[in-house]
């Protein structure tokens, strides 16, 4: 099976989802659509035991063969990984979704046709070896993020939500295209493998800083790092599902996949060191910090997911630090890639089931907001214990995944003090302390989560709907999610075996042949005396000690500006008013000021071109002779057009305007160009009507006399407009520098068209793409004109859709 | 503005036809001889204008109920697909096949697939040249 066919197969199935949708009512679309990433994810799973010993597939579909470029699928330990998260993931969102969303009231067809295409452009993502294609996939999530976040579409909230994470992210994705070329550049080719291959010749060169950095805003603006976040806490405004799916388990692991992808080519660097690991470090305090702030229960889950990705990204930013040391593989080093990836899987199922439970609260309570809950423990008992065991998860807890994990996070943090690079002696103790007291305040995001909104007094005259537990079909999902947090614990090692080392030995193949050369041994339990022992301890305590008195303190947040946001949004609002401005400037909204500007262009643009191709050529010799029909015309034809210029009423000037054409179509006839003439008789006509019907409409030209005033610096302008026409007639006379083709219409119009009339052929079979674009702009402007004047928009002034 | 256009009127519903009947020829004469699908349309859109200006456009719209924005798009399809065509023969895109047929009545004739989508620019001319009069001069 071609595996370039099976990234399109959600799209192509989406095809069939508003069908479905319409025709098939009283069965919920999700149930179709839930075959697909579950196919998806069973095909993904037997292909893990070949990758897990170190092999990896490839399949190849040319696009664009002239540019050499092609969507190559290449599936290694990395890939592999990202695809199992995406369908497996993906199919209990969508089984979530179904009981979530109403079939009857919402517009399932839409949703899910933007969820299967999500799930393409993903899955395009992870696994393309081609970087072109692979920014063509990383635009589409964003779009197909933009639209989710916009599903329900009649709120502010979601379309500010979903405009602000589009801009930032699709900002990020152009400045990684910019990368991704100067990389092609730098390798001369766009594969990532090649470029892989070619890693020691590239650091050198003078684009490489340039395109690390480049990539890497593209990943930060993805992966929600700091100051770029901003985008995922008002991405909360798209149905629950989404958030659990898009923003949370898959899609802003993008950026982290970018980074993983790439350290093998970026790694030699310190700058990527630093920023990698730096930008990770302090992303993860500031959305823990920020966490404890928020009021909505997907408030709290987005900065967490923030802090949780920045985590990660300090992990992989560490595993590059394993490049530069001798014996990489021996120290405390080599725990940073595993961590990494093991996070990376433990983070996208506790949090995966958070969310849902965030979502069920909402839909069981119809309220999010964390003061107005609490007391649920009682009621809805089976998603106290899944969030709890998510939450506990989060929180760093034994018997949980997250414990191992986060004990290995700062196994990785302390190793760095003993690195000696990039100046990390002096600074590398920060790494470890911020680490910690980002840990801290991710203990108590997580308890404050759970226990302010299932334990506490119950307070049923605040919650809009009478609280009760969920249905079945909806904590299927989360259910699983929590047990699987807990059997992560309990077999780390198998996990690692089979889902981790091949993506390590992906990330760090300067380290690392095969996925069995990865030797990490997972276990929770250390001994007493290693450092991260203490530290976790001192978590728990102080985090707890923290917890216990959080009503005291949890006020002074209110102090706190939100800076990055207000900026933001100031940033809009001046380009949204700038470039109001500035269009006004210039938009006068009279018909001559755009004529003015549009001669103005043309003389300097022919005029210019004439000057630097040095193309003046006056050569009057083979000239034809002058006629007395050709004066004749000549004078009808000045005078007509004088005539429109200074006639008292629009009547006369319409008829002088027909004068103007007609003069034209008898100098068609007469340089025997009978096609012409003929249409430009007819179109003269049609258009003399077309101006009485509008002259029937139009206001009585005043009767006042006016005289106009002479202006300067139009008369330059007709005049050279004049001159420059006259010019390029002169020269295309003058100097031809390719022999006419008219001989070549002559010659072949018989036997190549089997036509007669070379105009007609030229119109429909040898310039036939001209006349196909020509018609579709003459349609275009049929539907310009129904616009303007059947639809009149002016009346509806002042519905600017951000008032 | 209630005038005496009976003159008018009454050559109108002559020279229409004579009208009509040029552009019929013109547009298939148009491969050999002069004339062709733009052409052609501009007449035909022309004498339909002409019909306006003696009868009204209430009038006319109730003796020819065409949709002229479906005209517009049928062209349009009709064009395309006269050049999409040649793929199903695997040639490029927009190649086009032409041979000499003995039909009743003509003779020896030639057909030529250029003729299809001259019939597709035909429509669009005449669909967009009436959708723009008769919105604009429908507007109240």
């Amino acid at each position: 099976m071609s595996l370039v066919l099976l990234i399109f197969l959600p799209i192509i199935a989406a095809l069939f989802i508003p069908l479905l949708f319409k025709k098939v009512g009283q069965i919920h679309t999700g149930w179709f659509v839930l075959l697909v990433p579950a196919a998806l994810f069973i095909y993904y799973s037997t292909l893990l035991p070949s990758i897990a010993e170190g092999g990896n597939r490839v399949s190849e579909l040319q696009w664009i063969p002239s540019l050499d470029i092609a969507f190559i699928a290449y599936i290694d330990g990395l890939s592999l990984l990202f695809s199992l998260l995406i369908t497996g993931i993906g199919a209990l969102v969508v089984l979530y979704s179904i009981f979530y969303l109403d079939k009857y009231r919402e517009q399932l067809h839409n949703f899910y046709v933007y969820l299967l295409m999500f799930m393409t452009a993903m899955l395009g993502v992870v696994q393309s070896d081609h970087l072109i294609s692979l920014y063509l996939f990383w635009e589409l999530t964003s779009i197909s993020s933009f639209l989710l976040i916009g599903y329900w579409y009649t709120r502010d909230r979601s379309r500010f939500g979903a405009l602000k994470s589009m801009i930032i992210t699709v900002f990020g994705g152009l400045m990684m295209l910019g990368g991704f070329v100067l990389l092609g550049i730098m390798g001369n080719t766009y594969s990532i493998r090649e470029l892989i291959s070619q890693a020691p010749e590239l650091v050198g060169h003078d684009f490489f800083v340039w395109a690390l950095v480049l990539i890497l805003l593209g990943a930060f603006t993805k992966s929600a790092q700091f100051p770029f976040y901003i985008w995922l806490p008002d991405a909360m405004e798209a149905p629950t599902p989404v958030s659990a799916y898009l923003h949370s388990a898959t899609m802003v692991k993008a950026g982290l996949y970018l980074v993983a992808r790439f350290t093998p080519i970026f790694a030699a660097s310190g700058t990527w060191v630093w920023l990698v690991t730096g930008i990770g470090l302090f992303t993860m305090l500031w959305g823990s910090f920020f966490a404890l702030k928020q009021k909505d229960l997907k408030g709290i889950l987005a900065f967490s997911t923030v802090s949780q990705l920045g985590l990660i990204m300090s992990l992989l930013g560490v595993s590059a630090a394993g490049f530069h040391v001798e014996n990489a593989t021996e120290i405390a080093l080599n725990y940073a890639g595993f961590a990494a990836i093991f996070h990376l899987i433990n983070h996208a199922v506790f949090k995966g089931s958070l969310f849902m439970i965030a979502g069920i609260v909402d839909h069981e309570t119809g309220t999010r907001d964390i003061r107005k809950l609490g007391g649920l423990m009682s009621l809805m008992p089976i998603s106290f214990t899944v969030a709890m065991i998510g939450a506990f998860s989060m929180a760093g807890l034994p018997p949980f995944g997250g414990f191992l994990s986060k004990e290995m996070f700062l196994t990785g943090m302390v190793a760095l003090t003993e690195f000696d690079l990039f100046s990390m002696d002096v600074w590398g103790i920060l790494f470890p302390v911020i680490a910690w007291i980002g840990s801290v305040f991710t203990f108590i995001y997580s308890f404050y989560f759970v226990f302010h909104t299932f334990a506490g007094k119950h307070k049923p005259e605040e919650l809009p709907k009478p609280a009760h537990e969920a249905p079945k079909g909806m904590l299927i999902s989360p259910v699983f999610l929590a047990i699987l947090a807990v059997v992560i614990f309990f077999i780390p090692n198998i996990v690692g075996e089979w889902l981790v080392k091949p993506a390590v030995a992906a990330i760090q193949p300067f380290m690392y042949d095969s996925p069995s050369d990865v030797h990490v041994h997972v276990a929770a339990w250390h001994g007493y005396i290693t450092p991260e022992l203490w530290m976790t301890i001192g978590i728990f305590a102080v985090g707890g000690l923290m917890f216990w008195t959080l009503r005291k303190w949890q006020h002074q947040y209110e102090r706190f500006p939100n800076t990055l946001n207000s900026l933001y949004d100031k940033g809009m609002f001046l380009s949204d008013t700038g470039a109001n401005r500035f269009s006004r400037l210039y938009m006068t909204g009279f018909i001559r000021s755009y004529l003015v500007y549009m001669f103005s262009f043309l003389i300097i643009i022919v005029l210019g071109t004439f000057v630097l191709n040095d193309a003046f050529a006056i050569d009057m010799n083979n000239l034809a002779p002058v006629g007395l029909y050709e004066i004749v015309i000549m004078l009808a034809l000045l005078g007509s057009t004088v005539t429109i210029l200074f006639s008292k009423s629009r009547l006369t000037a319409i008829i002088a305007l027909g004068a103007v054409g007609y003069s034209v179509a008898l100098f068609f006839v007469i340089f025997r160009a009978p096609d012409l003439a003929l249409t430009q008789l007819v179109i003269e006509t049609i258009s003399v009507a077309l101006f009485l019907l509008a002259f029937y409409h139009l206001p009585q030209i005043s009767r006042k006399e006016e005289r106009m005033r002479f202006r300067f610096g139009n008369a330059v302008i007709a005049v050279g407009v004049g001159v420059t026409m006259t010019l390029v007639a002169l020269a295309a006379h003058s100097g031809k520098a390719l022999p006419s083709i008219s001989e070549f219409y002559k010659e072949t119009v018989y036997t190549e068209a089997g036509g007669g009339n070379i105009v007609n052929v030229i119109l429909v079979d040898y310039r036939g793409f001209d006349t196909l674009f020509e018609i579709g702009v003459l349609g275009i402007a049929g539907i310009g004109i129904i616009t303007l004047i059947k639809l009149r928009l002016t009346k509806k002034e002042g519905q600017h859709e951000n008032k | 503005m209630k005038t005496n256009d009976v003159m008018l009127q009454t050559v109108t519903k002559v020279v229409t036809f004579i009208i009509l009947m040029f552009a019929v020829h013109i547009f298939f004469a148009g491969h050999y001889t002069p004339g062709g699908g733009f052409v052609g349309g501009l007449l035909t859109a022309s004498a339909i204008v002409l019909l306006m200006l003696a009868f009204g456009i209430r009038t006319v719209k109730k003796i020819i109920p065409v949709n002229y924005v479906v005209m517009t798009s049928v062209g349009l399809l009709v064009a395309i697909g006269t050049a999409a065509a040649s793929i199903l023969f695997d040639v490029p895109f927009f190649t086009h096949a032409y041979d000499y047929f003995e039909l009743p009545l003509f003779g020896e004739t030639s057909l030529h697939s250029a003729l299809l989508f001259d019939v597709g620019v035909y429509l669009v001319v005449v669909g967009v040249t009436m959708t723009i009069i008769q919105t604009i001069g429908e507007d109240e």
